[in-house]
């Protein structure tokens, strides 16, 4: 413990006396004219630091850990080391694989515990002590919304990473904050025309959703569009957080003259719920003279995993999927095999392609001032990524992408082959129209960092 | 018998005995330095100090409960998030000046705890803890879901440009930028190390009243209610409206750090209102010193130093700290410390809650002393019987 | 009327879980008098080593074919089953009731457990305070289930139920009604049937054995039990021992309903505190009706026509009850005076 303490101490000095140095000299690796202070300015500090801010304890740690193995790479692959990744597909690029404007880029990391609160602390440490430049990571909405708001106070930027609610880039986006991942209004949208073709357009869904912001939202996406279809809704339930035993609830569903039961679950809510379900023998019934069908309109391949078998042919949407064809995803896949030993999760993706973005947009701007870095990821389009043309929408700040739609597998040789890709939701149909959810992004220029 | 005590108590409101003001008086320079002496720490920066002073406050008023009474509230953290909940409503209606809302804080979570008190002190003991443990899950509860309105659930409630803010347009103070306006006090924006001192001095006067507490009659008359509640009963003592006191002091501390929480950093979420956090502060005020003034202030820093500090340590910082050993070395501590940091700083932290409660009975700080006292081989028996008799009840 | 009867299965059901859950907790805190956070962690490491017991009968020979690469780019892994191996069609069958068999690896290793947790440290803390116990055992609790994380990760194993006791069992017909109107799953029947089981034989071990006479002797008064030169602290340790079993089962028969992990000791904490309770301090009766009392009362609240009455009244049933309990009973449904309530 002591040796601990003294070695820690020696850390520090060194760190102080890093600064001190990074002080005395005069600013280099700058393009622009941008003589602005803002907070964290690598000029100022002579060190680039990235904050990962992800759960590494709690329920949701092995999403957070995957994110983070996500982040490092694409640290590796910013400062030259390994392959490069995405850095040779993604088009166009910026970034030259020598860090960032030349300079090589750190890292440090943090503990959300799935709690915002934790999440902000957290983002704080990495920003007031750490000196981080830009913080990223979160595997819910709940975390992504707490931290891109103090990213705003703050004047750094946050790219946030698993979260699905519709507030993140509508009610509550901040012009600081950017997601890749898609959302729940686009998973309706998506899964829409599949539900239609695989169970046609004369049901009758019942919605069992999860009591807070995200279930609400991803339920009144679905329902607008399962409704669009010519679905009929006959109840929508809603079940209390982390709640370990459904069955309460899934009685009623089998005698309700439903004959689909639409799941919105995250995480272990639906890890629990999915296999009680079928357990309860929904998937064994017949009503209304149809096959009884479970949908869960969003899931990830570490929920699949944690649900088993119930999960096979069970329809959902997912932001990505390693078994992609193109380009871009094999590359990924390819790299981030060789360096864990196992194929990347969506979380791992988004993480991975965030932190990219990020670098390749500072790049692009020539500067890390914020304002700038913002002006040139707004409306940046882009391909090579893993999920075909994308753009980064500057109303809004989210990601205009295809959407998957994904099925559990039937019979999966690995646990990495749980779910199937059976079909695309091109970028147009998913693209909507940013105003319908309210908000406001709020001003450009940055705070200044205490 | 009762005005007696509240007589003398009046007149004795301002003085503190000798060892008491000391005691302050180190307390007070302890904190204020904190951005000194913590910095080989690596926790000097305004973030996790804010959290310090909040935190200790926090332990403090729950100390006063507990530690007099003996009476162990699992449902603390209702409180809490009452406090965050109405100063971030007082910014978004009233104005951004934290001095109201801090006021709100304290007054609507002592509301909040006069009702909840009034109910769970009908009963002692374990039925106590689980009547409070179940008002405080039915407010999280309630917050996360159907609250939502008032609440903002699972998002947290923030502050909004548009909010109305009434008094603030009264009086004409605009937000000086085009942004999310910014918490401040009497004009003066609340940020960084400005929140650090108000949370300080705001913690040295907790500290102090806790002291005045402690060695009042009132505090007395709590000591002796734990001691033996039915002597004091048969005595013709009314210990009732002494615990509620006791209950509603102790919420309003809890809604001052609250409150606190959103005036440094103004969000508040029902996570906050969580039986984990309930939890959190039993297990600082426990491993700190149950009954001791400082006691519960040692315990909330070493865990929210843990929570922030320990969890932030990655490999890649342990491969630099050990980056003057040979290299297999360095290997093999990186590989058996990373286990302890990072993603497994909970591990440590469980660790240390066993080892402190074997090896230090009574909690950090009067563990720490009696170990100091048997290296001096100066037996301290007054106590040592004092403990005993505690374990004895 | 159907509706009804469904959820009075789903509340004994539930009821089933909590009293099992709390059965091994009251006998620990309301008997021995310690506050035992840890007990949390024994239910989780109860369902593990069902998780444990199926990993170890699906052990695969794996060899590498560096010839072929899997889609990720590592060498392609050839696995064979060994258990199956060696035994066949047998062997099939073993693995497919691998979460029923694992109770036979539970109770063992749980007992084994509790009996070297109470040797080792709680023995040492009967006489410390009620803070001081709860500071160790919770910190006993993080420990264990970081352990359990170490091995097998942050993500729940999902255990399948035997492939005779899936689906459902269509209990409206056996009383006269169409088919299909009542069904409900065949394992969260057996559940059910192995909880009582459980209860009875605690029960009748305490009730008609030396041994349970002796303890419930010592739990009413340890000193005079000491007096007459009974050995008290071993039987203690013994039902240390056994409240950990009854704790390790209950989660090895739940893993199929609840995918296990690490984390989930906690969440069953809270409720097995609040049943133990509200079931009064020192009875097991008590726990076993408060178990019940809420896991049913949860399930009515939940019906739809209840929640438009009282919005959000099914996210608080179980504390309002126990609220409304305590305030009309002091010390619980079936609790003794004097115990734990100072």
């Amino acid at each position: 413990m002591s040796k601990l303490v003294m070695n820690r101490r020696k850390l520090i000095r060194t760190l102080g006396i890093g600064g001190a140095t990074a002080l005395a000299a005069p600013s280099f690796f700058t393009r622009g004219a941008w003589a602005q202070q803002f907070c964290n300015s690598p000029e100022v500090s002579g060190k680039i630091i990235f904050g990962f801010n992800v759960p590494q304890t709690g329920s949701y740690a092995e999403e957070g850990m995957e994110q983070l193995n996500g982040y490092m790479l694409a640290v590796k692959h910013i400062n030259g080391e390994g392959d490069g990744g995405l850095l040779n597909t993604l088009k166009p690029v910026a970034l030259k694989g020598n860090g960032v404007l030349g300079r090589k880029v750190e890292f440090v990391t943090g503990d959300t515990q799935t709690n915002t609160d934790a999440a902000r602390d957290g983002a704080r440490r990495m920003i007031e002590r750490d000196g981080a430049v830009m913080v990223t990571g979160s595997v819910t909405s709940g975390e992504a919304i707490a931290q891109q708001s103090l990213a705003q106070e703050m004047g750094v930027i946050y790219m946030s990473g698993l979260t699905h609610s519709n507030d993140t880039t509508g009610k509550d986006k901040r012009r600081y904050g950017f997601r890749h991942f898609f959302m729940a209004h686009q998973s309706g949208i998506a899964i829409a025309p599949f539900l239609a073709q695989e169970y046609g357009t004369d049901r009758r869904a019942y919605h069992l959703t999860a009591d807070y912001t995200w279930g609400w939202t991803q339920e009144e996406s679905i329902k607008a569009a399962t409704e669009a279809l010519g679905w009929e809704t006959v109840a929508t339930i809603r079940t209390p957080l982390g709640l370990g035993d459904y069955s309460q609830y899934l009685t009623p569903v089998l005698n309700s003259g439903a004959d689909v039961l639409i799941l919105n679950h995250y995480g272990h809510d639906m890890v629990n719920s999915l296999p009680q379900a079928v357990q309860f023998g929904l998937r064994d019934r017949q009503a209304n003279g149809k096959n009884f069908e479970i949908v869960v309109p969003m899931f990830s391949e570490l929920m699949a995993v944690g649900a088993g078998d119930a999960v096979r042919g069970i329809i959902g949407t997912s932001n990505w999927q390693w078994s992609l064809e193109d380009e871009g995803t094999k590359a990924f896949t390819k790299s981030y095999g060789e360096a864990y030993g196992a194929p990347p999760s969506q979380s791992a993706h988004t993480g991975y392609v965030q932190a990219i973005l990020y670098a390749d947009a500072v790049e692009r701007a020539g500067t890390f001032y914020p304002p700038e870095v913002i002006k040139a990821l707004e409306g940046f389009e882009f391909d090579g990524m893993g999920n075909g043309p994308t753009l980064y929408r500057a109303e809004d700040h989210q990601c205009m992408k295809e959407v998957l739609v994904v099925r559990g597998n039937e019979n999966p040789a690995s646990r990495f082959e749980v779910l199937d890709v059976i079909g695309k939701t091109p970028r147009e149909e998913v693209t909507y129209d940013p105003a319908i959810f309210g908000g406001e992004l709020g001003p450009y220029e940055p705070n200044q960092c205490a | 018998m009762n005005t007696l005590i509240r007589q003398s108590g009046l007149s004795r409101l301002f003085d503190l005995s000798r060892r008491d003001v000391i005691t302050l008086l180190i307390f007070a320079a302890v904190v204020l330095t904190m951005p000194i002496w913590l910095a080989p720490l690596g926790a000097a920066y305004p973030g996790l100090m804010q959290k310090f002073a909040i935190y200790a406050i926090f332990a403090i008023g729950f100390n006063i409960l507990f530690g007099l009474t003996g009476y162990l509230s699992f449902g603390h953290a209702a409180f809490l998030g009452v406090g965050s909940y109405t100063a971030v409503w007082s910014f978004k209606l009233l104005t951004m000046d934290i001095l109201p809302a801090i006021l709100f804080a304290i007054v609507v979570s002592g509301v909040f705890a006069l009702v909840i008190g009034y109910f769970s002190l009908r009963r002692s003991g374990i039925y106590f803890s689980i009547l409070t443990l179940a008002f405080a899950q039915m407010c999280y509860s309630l917050a996360y879901s159907v609250l939502t309105p008032i609440t903002q659930g699972e998002t947290g409630l923030l502050v909004a440009r548009g909010d109305p803010r009434v008094l603030d347009t009264m009086l004409g103070v605009q937000a000086q930028t085009g942004g999310v306006p910014q918490p401040s006090m009497l004009g003066t924006t609340i940020t960084g190390y400005t929140g650090f001192y108000v949370c300080a001095v705001v913690l040295i006067l907790a500290f102090y009243v806790s002291q005045k507490i402690f060695a009042s009659p009132f505090g007395m008359a709590l000591r002796g209610i734990k001691s033996n509640q039915t002597r004091m009963v048969y005595t013709g003592f009314n210990t009732k409206p002494y615990m509620l006191a006791a209950f509603v002091i102790s919420g309003m501390f809890a809604g001052l750090a609250g409150g606190l929480l959103a005036a440094t950093d103004p969000i508040a979420g029902a996570e906050r209102m969580r039986w984990t956090e309930s939890g959190n502060v039993v297990l600082m005020t426990i491993l700190g010193g149950v009954g001791t003034v400082i006691g519960p202030v040692i315990g909330a820093w070493v865990i929210k130093y843990f929570e922030n500090i320990f969890s932030a340590i990655n490999t890649g910082t342990l491969n630099e700290w050990f980056a003057f050993l040979p290299d297999g070395l360095q290997g093999v501590f990186v590989t058996v410390l990373s286990k302890f940091v990072g993603e497994g700083w909970h591990l440590t932290l469980g660790l240390l809650f066993v080892l402190i409660v074997v090896f230090l009975p009574g909690g950090l700080l009067e563990g720490s002393q009696r170990l100091a006292a048997r290296f001096r081989r100066k037996k301290q028996p007054q106590r040592r019987e004092l403990r005993q008799m505690e374990a004895g009840e | 009327m159907t509706a009804l009867f469904a959820q009075l299965l789903n509340g004994l059901d539930k009821g089933a879980a909590y009293a099992l859950i709390a059965l091994g907790l009251t006998l620990v805190f309301g008997t021995l008098g310690v506050v035992n956070f840890a007990h949390g962690a024994l239910f989780m490491l109860g369902a593990f080593c069902a998780v444990t017991f199926r990993y170890l009968l699906t052990i695969e020979v794996v060899t590498t074919d560096p010839t072929q690469l899997s889609p990720w780019g590592q060498p392609l892994q050839v696995r064979t089953p060994i258990i199956q191996d060696w035994l066949g069609d047998w062997g099939a069958v073993i693995v497919d009731y691998s979460v029923p068999l694992s109770v036979l690896l539970a109770i063992p290793v749980m007992a084994a457990i509790g009996i070297a947790m109470e040797r080792g440290l709680i023995r040492h803390f009967y006489k410390r305070t009620h803070a001081e116990q709860i500071l160790v055992t919770f910190g006993l609790a993080i420990v264990i289930g970081e352990v359990v994380k170490t091995f097998y990760g942050p993500n729940p194993y999902p255990q399948p139920i035997p492939s005779d006791l899936r689906g459902t069992a269509d209990i409206g017909a056996w009383f006269g009604l169409a088919p299909h109107i009542l069904t409900y799953p065949i394992w969260r029947l057996v559940y059910l049937l192995f909880s009582l089981g459980v209860i009875g034989g605690v029960f009748a071990f305490l009730r008609f054995t030396t041994f349970g006479m002796v303890v419930r002797a010592g739990m009413a008064d340890r000193e005079a039990v000491g007096f007459l030169g009974i050995d008290i602290d071993r039987r203690f340790t013994i039902v240390f021992g056994l409240a950990a079993a009854v704790a390790g089962v209950a989660g090895a028969m739940y893993t199929p309903l609840l995918p296990p992990n690490y984390n989930m000791g906690m969440d069953f904490l809270v409720i097995s505190f609040v049943v133990v309770v509200v079931g009064g301090m020192g009875s097991l009766p008590g726990a076993v009706l408060a178990g019940f009392l809420l896991g049913i009362l949860q399930s009515f609240a939940s019906m739809t026509e209840v929640k438009t009455l009282i919005p959000g009244i099914d996210q608080v049933i179980i504390y309002l009850a126990a609220v409304a309990v305590l305030l009309l009973r002091p010390r619980g449904l079936l609790g003794r005076r004097g115990v734990m309530e100072s």
